[in-house]
């Protein structure tokens, strides 16, 4: 994203009828609902925990992580699993279908408004002839200020 | 690097022989007229220093040497052992452990060592080691040459007493020659890989050139030994042919004889200097000079012969080096097994046909074997944690001038790895503890009419699944009166509650944080320095620790761990539609109750179980499970415990006992309330696991 000659594969995925972007080289797989198990006491956008091929996975629900209502699950609903530094966490998202090339000149920054969204997330905005795409920073989906401050009422 | 691929093996083995010369010297400290154990330490000293040599570790060999010619002086009785003088060995000791240690990370294991080798070499020339200790800079003592002389005579008449009763015992002596190949890269470490040979199958008594000249690759093709063994020419020419890149073996036979009628060679061999005398021209000199100088070396081991065979049968056992790592994956490979095993346990019940039962049984019962044996594997002996606590103990009385005994039983007692890494420290913590505020003064356990010198004993055994490590002293106790007055200030305790307390309950306030400040300590019998860590830590192993004391009898520390961390039995619940495993460790017993029997006291629902008022503790509270639906008349409870403190978990239904795979949540979600981990049933479900040590305040 820094280097804007570079192009960016990224994983292309649906939520409240907007399209996402998450880079290609976070995403380890995709995965279709599976039956998750409500970890108690945490915050209300963690799902709970999966059994992904044997290792237990955290997930999260986009959608509530992003104050846009609650996701139901139907047959397009998929799972994201991402990976960063130590964690592997998987992110709920209404559809997953596509990865595509953004050339590096396309990607603007985050404009000032962009829907109800806390722009804090989005790293930058490409346009592709008529799609609109929000990459994400998922540094800061993952960051755990909101589980901490929940932690801290708690403790 | 040729040289890289022997590097790991050379760290390995640098640390054990470092750890044989610490418990050695400690032992020599009990013993010091004791020259086996000297003997022990130069052996070890020794080898350590060749492979250095080999491996170019010049620092490491020559502070090695420096140790060697002291140990060499002690062992022909030229100084006395004493404190003085074995703390300047630990010195030298310590010095080579960092110099190990930082070859072990990557590093050259260089370390300027001026200090240590100076006062080595002070001790070698016969100054007093407490002048050396003492003083930075000494003059000169003259004495160290003509000393020299008097004592390789004596060495004389000792050589043929010791020579008669080797040949007594039965020993044949050979002379052994061996040739290397042409091409040999790696002169000294063959020259090192044939003495261990022989040393695992006799006693090299002398070699040509000398064993230092062989260790710098100072000789051409060709060098001799001279060995005393019970084992045939045949056994030693075929052991000696498996190292590599050996061209010929000669061996001869030597008799008794020979060397009796060389006694007067040989005293004419030892001349002044010793080891000048012994170049490469020996290599070729005749038999008879051949053995009277082995009749030299052979008597500077008088006691070798006895020890080391007693320690050939011990180091009989045919090991293998794994990694860690291969371990791990293997592990976790045998965890998806089990897993994948609860799975078909599952469909062949549902399905109820009786081959594929009988298949999956049996399926069972060799996995569970496979598992017993992989977990085994993971053991290691606490021995490893152990092995260093004689040493800081020692150096700790020094420090308190205190007489500590410390006596340590069970080291042979196994653990998972995982428990040994983490169970150090705590030790360490208790240690100290009893040695700082147990064990009194050497004064006023006199005055107690007890021994001058304490005793501490380090035990570990097992006992059913678990292991247990106990640190007992004979000091002066807990102050129980003291220990309730300070948790009363800190409102831990009510006067009320106080009296009724038992002594175990009293003394586990002070492993609670709010004694662990240090000013507070000295007045609670000294007790409590960062103990509530040494808590938290054993109990993140799953473990316990228990705390037992008599005034001025002593207290007893004991630790209760688990045999492993990786798999574990449990209890499967359900709450509403959730399952939970709660760890069959921390249960006492499952109930159920009326709802009628469930009686309130302040607020909270309590029960009457077995003549004690236990607290019940929803799980559908706690947890904030969503309501399915209501339940019924009959409680179903699972009594857990910690420590005394008894609680019931309200629960819906019982499903079973599991043994389960315990997996971490990942690190996204950490620390979350009263789950230590979770596991997945075999189903494919993820179950959480309660930690119901969150759930009895």
């Amino acid at each position: 994203m820094e280097d804007h000659t570079q192009d960016l594969k990224v994983i292309v995925f649906q939520l409240n009828n907007e399209e996402y972007g998450v880079p290609v080289s976070r995403v380890g797989s995709i995965e279709r609902v599976q039956p998750i198990t409500r970890v108690p006491r945490t915050a209300s956008f963690v799902k709970g925990v999966m059994n992904l091929r044997g290792v237990v996975t955290p997930i999260i629900d986009l959608r509530e992580r992003f104050n846009i209502g609650e996701s139901t699950y139907d047959d397009r609903t998929r799972i994201i699993i991402v990976h960063l530094e130590d964690m592997e966490v998987g992110l709920v998202v209404d559809a997953a279908n596509d990865v595509i090339d953004i050339p590096g000149g396309t990607i603007e920054p985050p404009p000032e408004v962009v829907g109800t969204l806390d722009a804090d997330y989005i790293s930058g905005v490409a346009k592709l002839e008529r799609r609109l795409l929000i990459l994400l920073d998922l540094e800061e989906v993952l960051s755990d200020q909101e589980l901490k401050q929940l932690q801290s009422v708690e403790g | 690097m040729e040289m890289s691929q022997y590097l790991e093996v050379f760290i390995e083995e640098s640390k054990e022989h470092l750890q044989t010369v610490n418990d050695s010297l400690l032992k020599l400290e009990k013993n010091p007229e004791d020259l086996t154990i000297v003997s022990e330490i130069f052996r070890a000293a020794h080898t350590l220093k060749g492979m250095s040599a080999t491996m170019n570790y010049q620092d490491l060999a020559n502070l090695t040497h420096k140790m060697e010619n002291v140990l060499d002086l002690i062992r022909n009785s030229k100084i006395q052992v004493d404190s003085d003088l074995l703390d300047i060995i630990f010195d030298a000791v310590d010095d080579l452990e960092a110099m190990v240690g930082d070859i072990a990370t990557g590093g050259q294991g260089e370390r300027d060592v001026q200090q240590v080798v100076g006062k080595l070499e002070r001790i070698e020339e016969g100054e007093l080691p407490a002048k050396v200790q003492d003083e930075q800079v000494e003059m000169e003592s003259k004495e160290a040459s003509t000393s020299e002389i008097s004592y390789e005579l004596n060495l004389d008449e000792f050589q043929r007493t010791v020579l008669m009763e080797s040949a007594e015992q039965g020993f044949t002596n050979y002379e052994i020659t061996v040739s290397l190949t042409k091409d040999c890269m790696l002169k000294g470490a063959r020259v090192y890989m044939v003495f261990e040979v022989l040393e695992q199958i006799g006693e090299v008594a002398q070699s040509a050139p000398t064993v230092d000249q062989l260790e710098e690759e100072n000789f051409d093709l060709q060098f001799k030994v001279l060995l005393l063994s019970t084992h045939d020419e045949e056994d030693i020419q075929a052991r000696i042919l498996k190292v590599s890149e050996i061209d010929s073996v000669h061996i001869k036979k030597v008799t008794v004889e020979d060397y009796v009628s060389t006694t007067e060679t040989s005293s004419l061999a030892t001349s002044p200097h010793k080891d000048d005398s012994k170049d490469e021209s020996n290599q070729h000199s005749s038999d008879k000079e051949q053995t009277a100088v082995a009749v030299k070396e052979k008597t500077e081991t008088p006691e070798e012969s006895k020890t080391q065979e007693s320690q050939q049968k011990v180091a009989q056992s045919k090991t293998i080096r794994v990694n860690i790592d291969r371990l791990d994956v293997l592990m976790n490979l045998f965890e998806e097994l089990v897993i994948d095993r609860g799975r078909l346990e599952q469909i062949s019940t549902d399905l109820n046909h009786s081959e594929l039962q009988e298949t999956v049984e049996r399926m069972s019962r060799i996995s569970g074997d496979l598992q017993s044996i992989i977990l085994n594997m993971r053991m290691v002996p606490v021995e490893q944690v152990f092995n260093r606590f004689p040493r800081m103990v020692r150096q700790l009385a020094r420090d308190l001038n205190k007489k500590v005994n410390l006596v340590v039983e069970g080291a042979e007692t196994e653990l998972d790895r995982t428990v040994i890494d983490e169970i150090g420290d705590p030790l360490v913590h208790l240690i100290r503890n009893s040695l700082d505020h147990g064990i009194e003064t050497p004064e006023s356990r006199l005055a107690k009419g007890k021994p001058e010198e304490g005793n501490l004993k380090l035990q570990a055994y097992h006992s059913g699944n678990h292991v247990f490590i106990e640190i007992s002293d004979d000091g002066g106790g807990i102050n129980r009166d003291k220990v309730l007055q300070k948790a009363i200030n800190n409102g831990l305790v009510t006067n009320e509650q106080a009296s009724g307390l038992s002594n175990q309950q009293v003394f586990d306030y002070i492993m609670s944080s709010g004694f662990s400040t240090a000013d507070q300590i000295s007045d609670v019998s000294g007790r409590g320095v960062g103990l509530d860590v040494v808590k938290n830590t054993i109990e993140s192993l799953g473990g316990s620790i228990t705390i037992d004391s008599v005034p001025d009898k002593g207290s007893t520390f004991s630790i209760q761990l688990p045999l492993t961390l990786s798999i574990i039995s449990v209890m499967l619940v359900e709450v509403q539609q959730e399952k939970y495993a709660v760890p069959l460790s921390s249960i006492i017993e499952t109930a159920i109750v009326k709802k009628e029997d469930i009686m309130h006291a302040h607020n909270k629902q309590v029960i009457d179980f077995r003549g004690s008022v236990v607290p019940l503790v929803s799980l559908e509270d706690v947890f904030e499970v969503p309501q399915e639906f209501d339940k019924g008349d009959y409680y179903s409870i699972v009594i857990i415990r910690k420590g005394d403190k008894m609680a019931g978990l309200v629960v819906d239904s019982f499903i079973g006992q599991q043994e389960v795979v315990l997996k971490s949540l990942g690190n996204y979600l950490q620390n979350v309330f009263a789950i230590s981990g979770a596991t997945i049933l075999g189903d494919g479900q993820v179950a959480l696991i309660i930690d119901s040590n969150a759930l009895i305040k």
